[in-house]
């Protein structure tokens, strides 16, 4: 028995020079943060205050770190796609061989999907939902962060796989029989599958958490009328977490059981039916997207509310839109795949049921329309970003509308028209809608403001290159270019793809600009800085606790008394809350106390999953076993709480106070 | 509680409504979250359930159900299950009023039974791999497998569970934190037995039946 059981030194794959560079640059990066934190003592700060942290602001804003370096990497990928489609016609064959091209689109979805999107829009509801509805923490704080342990966790084993062995090469949707051992005999559909299972439970725990959090622990008087829209949509959205993800789980287990057993759920032979692959992931897949996009129009919401200095217009009517959404988004998941060959009856009932779903959509931008119409809009970047997101989306929704007409779609199924739609809607809703909130939140979370000319010129950059980009693919699409090719013949098409990797390199632009956004702001943090906690004029309570806000965000839990709480309490001159507070004792308040569990669970996850993929089987039993001690220690710990002292509380609400009124 | 007082005083204005009346006991919210996961977990189920549903018929001209599908022994199986869900019910009164002994003699009397049918169930898988009817013999026994499996994987999961609650009752006594993971428990072993209910009608009532 091979103690490493399929892991040699050939498994590094030294003769690709990219491969290597990326390895290097990703190692003397990890090192160099390691290093310089280390050598500056913040080590035993970042255990205490941030690794080990259940505060739902931390992990948020550790969700969102994720989420941004993991845009950084896709984003890689995608210039390397767009350049290896620019020349890889006729006789040329780029400089990429089809194996690698093949792991890039892989990596490229899988990471953009699951380690970008979905962390980011996590993220921003960790940060933001709890503050919304006027309370101290989630239900389940140390839940939180093993869900970010369990997501960083996939991360790590993704970006594993560009160094030991591979990336699995049948795309971000792995669908068999492609899939199978006897098509993929390598590691890489292995990474896919324990990455995404392991931040699979991680997501789904998510969706618990806040699904109990919004449902059961409201501030006073936070009815679920008055519930900002934002804490709607991540109802909604978390709603779809719970009930889509465990599809995922079995889905994905079933293909593990194919590939590591000998199972024939998807198999060719003995009766297994690939086709039931396809329809239990999008029965996952289609929630998916609404997973990321409802957040994304909950920010808008709040964004156009705030900047429009109007309440939202149309406030049930988009809860209505939400929820409405939401359970129809179990309903179209066979529009994936209507080449299939179902009968007319059962594409025509998706086909339908695709284009009902523009109908509460269409909804909501009319309600952001009228919210604006007779209001005094400032043109913030938080601002730019939704404009930008309304005008795209309508396109990209029109394209989804026109696909989901069964005959037209058979014209276009898995062309570039396809792959036009999905990141129109994608880039130019969850992506953008992230981006607004990031910018819109950025000062609650630090207590300064990012720099406005920069973020101005990421939007632009972003913008322009999102148009020049995709808009060529719709065309492609309709000339019959499909997806994924790493060569093509037709060198008709090449001006075409030279345009979009132009606008790849816009949006690369747009990228540097919001790094160099980050950089600004945070070399000018004194100039910007925010004392007010209420930089933008907001309507909701994050705007009424100090920023960053303390640990345990309200000295008193706000008396909800209306829609747009904050916003009410300033008209009645009560502007901050601690006037609210004034002439109340405070009193000691009890936070949830920090625990080491996450990152342990997640370090023993990384090992699990890592010596499945190489089939190291005791390891995997270390593991596990490691894990569930883990757990054992955790549940037999006698302190679950700590107290903060009522002096601190008002200590903390005096500066505040000071710094508010100057 | 008087309901219908409450509700009127509600109507009144002297009481907020449910939905305003602030953050809900921790009580409330544990049991609540654990709710949502079982919901979760049972979702889970539906997928195997239709995946089964799907290649019940795939045979690839190996056995099916009718042959392999020993009724006595299911039912041997399902009454150890349900009964232990009864003892689980007579554990959370006993847990409820504190009483330590009630609790560990019915937390036992659950362990037993919860153990046979795991038992009993290996016997089955185990049978089934001998005579060559194992999960890679066709798509339906990978299918059977693996939900009668997932639910077999569930009881074992509990069983545990259970064992480390009894220490949690033995070093730590019936705090807070305590009776909520049993009643949390509880609501597991029940909701393992509704599953049991759908995997007993579809897989072996339906599954002979020609």
């Amino acid at each position: 028995m091979n103690l490493l059981g399929n892991l040699t030194w050939s498994a590094i794959p030294f003769d690709q020079p990219i491969v290597m560079f990326a390895t290097a640059l990703m190692v003397l990066g990890i090192g160099f943060v390691l290093g310089w934190t280390g050598l500056k003592g913040y080590w035993p700060y970042l255990w205490r205050e941030w690794i080990t942290s259940v505060d739902h602001k931390r992990i948020g804003v550790m969700y969102i770190i994720l989420a941004l370096l993991m845009l950084l990497r896709g984003f890689t990928d995608a210039i390397m796609m767009r350049a290896q489609q620019a020349v890889a016609a006729g006789g040329a064959h780029g400089y990429l061989p089809p194996e690698h091209f093949d792991q890039v689109f892989s990596a490229h979805g899988t990471i953009m999907i699951f380690f970008m999107a979905m962390p980011f829009v996590i993220g921003l509801m960790n940060f933001v939902v709890p503050l919304q509805l006027g309370v101290r923490d989630m239900a389940f704080p140390t839940l939180n962060s093993v869900s970010l342990g369990l997501t960083a966790s996939g991360i790590l084993l993704v970006n594993i796989s560009l160094a030991v062995g591979e990336f699995s090469k049948a795309g971000w949707v792995a669908y068999p029989p492609l899939s199978e051992l006897q098509f993929s005999p390598g590691v890489g559909v292995d990474y896919y599958l324990w990455a995404l299972q392991i931040s699979g439970i991680g997501t789904l725990l998510t969706g618990i958490n806040f699904v109990t959090t919004i449902l059961k622990t409201r501030a006073p008087g936070m009815g679920y009328t008055r519930m900002p829209v934002f804490c709607w949509t991540a109802l909604a959205s978390n709603l779809l977490m719970v009930a889509a993800f465990p599809v995922l789980t079995a889905t994905m287990a079933m293909l593990l059981l194919d590939r590591y057993l000998g199972f024939h759920f998807f198999s060719v032979a003995a009766g297994g039916n690939p086709m039931m692959y396809v329809n239990l992931f999008w029965v996952w897949g289609h929630p998916e997207v609404y997973i990321l996009i409802l957040p994304a129009f909950g920010v808008f919401s709040e964004v156009i509310s705030t900047f429009s200095g109007k309440p939202l217009f149309g406030y049930r009517s988009m809860v209505a839109a939400t929820m409405v959404i939401c359970v129809l988004s179990f309903l179209v998941w066979l529009h994936h795949f209507f080449t299939m060959g179902a009968s007319a009856d059962i594409n025509g009932f998706f086909g339908v049921m695709t284009m009902i779903i523009a109908v509460p959509t269409g909804v909501k931008v009319f309600n952001w329309m009228f919210t604006m119409y007779g209001g005094r809009v400032r043109f913030t970047v938080p601002v730019l970003w939704s404009l930008g997101f309304m005008v795209t989306f309508v396109i990209g929704g029109m394209t989804g509308v026109l696909m989901a007409v069964p005959p037209a779609d058979f014209q276009v199924h898995n062309s570039l028209f396809l792959v036009a739609h999905f990141h129109n809607v994608i880039i130019g809703g969850v992506v953008f809608g992230v981006l607004a909130g990031f910018n819109y939140w950025f000062p609650k979370a630090f207590g300064f403001m990012l720099d406005e000319r920069w973020g101005r010129r990421a939007f632009w950059c972003w913008l322009v290159g999102f148009y020049l980009a995709f808009m060529p693919l719709y065309a492609l699409g309709l000339m019959g270019m499909t997806r994924r090719m790493q060569h093509y013949d037709d060198v008709s098409w090449q001006p075409w793809l030279v345009l979009a990797a132009i606008g790849a390199l816009v949006i690369l632009a747009g990228v540097i600009c919001q790094i160099v956004q980050l950089v600004v702001s945070i070399r000018d943090r004194a100039l910007n800085r925010d004392l007010t906690g209420d930089p933008w004029n907001g309507r909701t309570l994050e705007w009424s606790t100090a920023s960053p806000p303390p640990a345990w965000d309200f000295a008193f839990l706000p008396n909800v008394s209306g829609r747009d709480a904050y916003w009410t309490d300033k008209q009645r001159g009560r502007a901050a809350q601690g006037q609210t507070a004034a002439g109340r004792a405070y009193e000691p308040i009890e936070v949830p106390k920090s625990s080491p569990i996450g990152v342990v669970n997640a370090f023993f996850a990384v090992i699990t999953g890592f010596a499945l993929i190489w089939h190291i089987w005791w390891l995997a039993g270390v593991g596990v076993l490691g894990a569930f001690v883990a757990l054992l220690v955790f549940a037999f710990r006698d302190e679950e709480e700590v107290e903060i002292p009522a002096a601190q509380v008002a200590r903390f609400d005096a500066r505040h106070q000071a710094e508010v009124t100057p | 509680m008087n309901v219908a007082v409450t509700l009127e005083e509600v109507g009144q204005g002297a009481l907020p409504t449910a939905s305003e009346a602030g953050p809900a006991p921790k009580r409330i919210v544990v049991t609540y979250g654990f709710w949502i996961f079982l919901l979760s977990d049972i979702v889970m189920f539906a997928a195997l359930f239709a995946a089964y549903a799907v290649l019940e018929r795939a045979t690839a001209g190996g056995p099916a159900g009718v042959q392999l599908f020993h009724q006595g022994s299911v039912a041997i199986e399902t009454a150890c299950l349900l009964v232990s869900s009864y003892t689980c019910g007579l554990m959370s009164l006993a847990a409820d009023s504190r009483r330590r002994d009630g609790t560990y003699f019915f937390a036992v009397v659950t362990f037993a039974l919860g153990a046979v049918f795991v038992a009993l169930e290996l016997h089955e898988f185990a049978g089934m791999i001998a005579v060559g009817a194992g999960p890679q013999r066709s798509a339906f026994l990978s299918a059977f497998f693996t939900l009668v499996g997932c639910h077999g994987l569930h009881v074992t999961a509990g069983l545990v569970w259970l064992a480390v609650m009894m220490a949690q009752v033995a070093v730590k006594g019936f705090r807070p934190a305590v009776n909520r993971r049993l009643l949390c428990f509880a609501l597991f072993w029940h909701a393992l037995d509704i599953v049991w209910v759908w995997l007993f009608t579809v897989v072996y009532l339906m599954g002979v039946h020609p």
